[in-house]
């Protein structure tokens, strides 16, 4: 039986229908077809799809966004590296083609072409591309499957000593993982010790054997409870010049660089930087690099953990014995990486547990080789990552959510489709920061305020989460944003993606605002009420400048008979009535509010004619509801004359009150501080 | 008409591009296309709203589309009016070369209206 291959796919991209369905029919019999009218399509299928399309055929002039532009989006993005590209064009000239070529095109067709060397082009660059993929990942298992053989043997070896030793294994992971921390902190602070990728994993692995010598030193003095004898010393001391030894005559070791960075750091793990220690009493920069990180790790680990002749102590308090030098002297330059990494190789000697090759370990060997020999990710990988992209598209089409994902290095903001339709928007738009069509769709610009909060963003608080206006239809509606960003390895000075969503949450916030309103007014008169009124006047006066006010407190006379003699109903409608005639004779900006049962406020600002605007306003209060002739007192108070702020201006205005009352009633009296001493009407502050 | 007298009578060569398309059949499939093509519309829309960018994209993309299809005049006539039009501000001649194509287009059009059913 024969057995069914599965077609590789190919995008062709070109703005024009027939040339598309040309190529297309001349490929179809072997390759499934994808297609794109234009660059921006193009790129969102490639960044949606790149790890399932084998080859991509680009035409150079088209509208929206051309082939070059394409071509240098696959190459920021690193998709060059797997998914080969043929421009087709009819420009012939010889610029066109070099510029398609150092862009990173893998050939160049040009029209009109022929369907011999369509197919034939096609088919020499996809194998050739899958034949270096093929070699790639062989490559890739072969050195990982040789890291990982050392690593293991490294490991048993070290485990050896550390058995004798009566540890538990748990001090070699430490002192790798502070190795490598410290070490690669130390490769971003200075060029002056090579330290590249591939140098650093070296060191870590080797720094494992630091104490292989101890093999030689006698049970009694390796595991004495208490302090070694000067003479017990000696021979503890000798472990370094003996490991260095056993690696030096191992096989291979002049030439196995493992060994011999093994043999410097058993050597000289116990040098001092200012020369005090042992065996060879070298200084400074004569001590090799690797035993000096080795060395400042090795005395960490002691410090951190419980050892038989001493308990263990905290990160802080070890940082601290080691910076006042009570155990040896080291690189200040090593010092200031132990204090940047300081928090991180707590968490991370803490989250290490004994069981050999972690997979944290593994996943260090496999980037490293990744990084360092430009191997690419597997197409197991890439198909996983379709399938993530597949079912994130589907949850996006149900939800009725703007969302979006905006790729960095592509410049490119995709919105899904329902999204775009929604803010009716393209799902792609190319260079989003420059984009007019983003810019209007914020009222009043306020995509800069969404980017600059991306912006904000750290690997370690990657969330984000405001509100925003969006244009839908024209009309304003608020959203609430929920972005993250997702940050690429170990750079942590930009973020490489952002997804999120905007959600439509105008009807909850006009309902909110209903609400705030509601709760801010008296039902019966919806005026301001006593809470929302205090609020309004102190924002007012608040302001600073020379506006001033007059604050009008008053109630109704004989309210109490209007009540007795019409019934609570009309005495509810004299109240709406007054607030009726307040709310028509003051103007927009003014304060009216119920502060009690028949007592209101007014808080107006007055320029000159005082007296003319109380009276004016005191006359167009005091007029007859039905059978009831209504007749006010009231009391003003005048800020910031009386007083700048609310207490007072109210207490004042209580106290000129209470004189119009005592006066006999129906009229109004500006307050002065002869009258001073009143009883309070009103006022909280005399009771 | 037949496909081969179609191609004579716009002023192209039809061994050429059954040469390279191998059979009658898809040459005559994708020929009867071409009346459905919009870029030679969108070139006389963009030419009369002195639209240049948008214009030369359309001649080019034309011109593609001839010599894939080895519409030989029509190809030369749009070959001339992309380099024409190349450098954004176009040159002096552009509308007599317009005036060209579209003679060319035109016969082109007929000619294809003309051929045998298939």
């Amino acid at each position: 039986m024969k057995k069914l291959e599965q077609k590789s796919r190919i995008l062709i991209v070109d703005d024009t229908e027939i040339n598309r369905s040309l190529l297309a029919d001349m490929l179809s019999a072997d390759y499934e077809i994808l297609e794109a009218a234009d660059g921006v399509e193009a790129v969102a299928l490639l960044s949606a799809q790149h790890g399932s399309i084998s080859l991509v055929l680009l035409d150079v002039v088209m509208p929206n966004m051309g082939g070059f532009e394409v071509l240098e989006i696959m190459g920021r993005s690193g998709w060059l590296h797997n998914t080969p590209v043929i421009t087709i064009s009819a420009e012939t000239s010889s610029s066109y083609i070099d510029h398609a070529y150092d862009l990173g095109a893998t050939d160049y067709i040009s029209r009109p072409f022929d369907e011999k060397t369509v197919q034939r082009r096609v088919h020499n660059t996809i194998m050739l591309y899958t034949k270096q993929k093929s070699l790639e990942r062989m490559v890739t298992e072969q050195i990982v499957e040789k890291e990982r053989s050392s690593f293991i043997m490294v490991e048993v070896l070290s485990n050896i000593v550390e058995f004798r030793n009566g540890e538990s294994g748990l001090h070699v992971l430490h002192i790798r993982a502070v190795t490598d921390l410290l070490l690669r902190r130390l490769a971003e602070k200075t060029d002056r010790y090579n330290l590249s990728p591939a140098q650093i994993m070296l060191i870590t692995n080797a720094s494992a054997l630091h104490d292989i010598g101890k093999i030689s030193i006698p049970e009694e003095i390796l595991n004495k409870p208490g302090r070694l004898t000067a003479a017990e010393f000696e021979v503890m001391k000798t472990h370094a010049a003996i490991g260095a030894q056993i690696l030096e005559n191992a096989p291979g070791a002049a030439s196995e660089p493992l060994l011999l960075l093994a043999r410097d750091i058993c050597r000289w793990h116990h040098e001092r930087y200012d020369g005090r220690g042992y065996p060879d009493g070298l200084a400074g920069e004569q001590i090799p690099i690797a035993a000096q990180v080795v060395a400042l790790a090795d005395v960490y680990d002691a410090l951190t953990n419980e050892r038989i002749y001493k308990p263990a102590y905290t990160h802080e308090q070890a940082l601290r014995m080691i910076f006042a030098g009570e155990c040896g002297a080291f690189n200040p330059l090593l010092l200031d990486c132990l204090t940047d990494v300081g928090d991180r190789i707590s968490k991370q000697t803490a989250a290490r547990t004994y069981g050999g090759l972690s997979s944290v370990e593994l996943g260090n060997i496999a980037s490293e080789l990744m990084h360092d020999n430009e191997l690419h990710a597997s197409t197991r990988t890439l198909t996983l990552l379709d399938q993530e992209r597949t079912k994130y598209h589907f949850f996006a089409s149900m939800s009725q959510e703007v969302q979006f994902e905006y790729n960095v290095h592509a410049d490119l903001l995709e919105f899904s489709e329902w999204g775009a339709k929604h803010l009716d928007i393209p799902e792609l738009l190319p260079h989003p920061l420059h984009s007019d069509e983003l810019h209007q769709v914020f009222v009043d610009g306020d995509d800069a305020r969404f980017f600059a909060l991306l912006q904000q963003t750290t690997p370690d608080a990657p969330t984000v989460s405001d509100t925003f206006c969006l244009r839908v239809q024209g009309m304003p509606r608020w959203f609430k944003l929920v972005a993250r960003t997702l940050w690429d390895g170990e750079d942590d000075s930009a973020y490489a993606t952002a997804i999120g969503k905007f959600v439509d949450i105008h009807e909850e916030r006009l309902e909110l605002a209903h609400l705030k309103q509601q709760a801010a007014l008296d039902p019966l008169t919806t005026l301001y009420n006593r809470v929302a009124a205090r609020a309004a006047i102190e924002d007012k006066i608040s302001v600073p400048g020379s506006r001033r006010y007059a604050m009008m407190l008053f109630d109704v006379d004989y309210f109490k008979n209007a009540n007795d003699r019409f019934g609570h109903l009309f005495g509810d409608e004299v109240l709406q009535y007054v607030a009726q005639r307040m709310r028509t004779n003051i103007r927009q900006g003014d304060i009216a509010a119920r502060v009690g049962g028949d007592e209101f406020l007014i808080f107006a600002e007055y320029t000159n004619n005082l007296e003319a605007q109380i009276s004016r306003i005191f006359r167009a209060l005091t007029v007859r509801f039905h059978e009831f002739p209504i007749s006010l007192s009231m009391g003003v108070s005048l800020c910031p004359h009386d007083g700048a702020d609310y207490e007072t201006l109210f207490h004042c205005a209580d106290q000129a009150l209470y004189a119009a009352k005592r006066g006999g009633r129906g009229r109004h009296v500006l307050y002065a501080p002869s009258i001073q001493g009143f009883l309070s009407v009103l006022s909280p502050m005399d009771n | 008409m037949t496909t081969e007298a179609c191609y004579r009578a716009m002023g192209a060569d039809y061994s050429e591009v059954i040469r390279r398309f191998a059979t009658e059949e898809r040459v005559r499939r994708f020929l009867v296309k071409v009346p459905d093509d919009p870029n030679y519309r969108t070139l006389a829309g963009a030419l009369e709203a002195q639209d240049f960018e948008t214009a030369f994209r359309a001649a080019h993309s034309l011109k593609g589309v001839c010599l894939n299809l080895g519409l030989g005049r029509l190809a030369e006539s749009s070959a001339a009016l992309t380099e024409a039009l190349r450098s954004g501000a176009p040159s002096p001649d552009y509308a007599a070369l317009f005036e060209r194509l579209r003679q060319d287009y035109e016969r082109t059009i007929e000619s294809i209206g003309a051929l045998d059913p298939a």
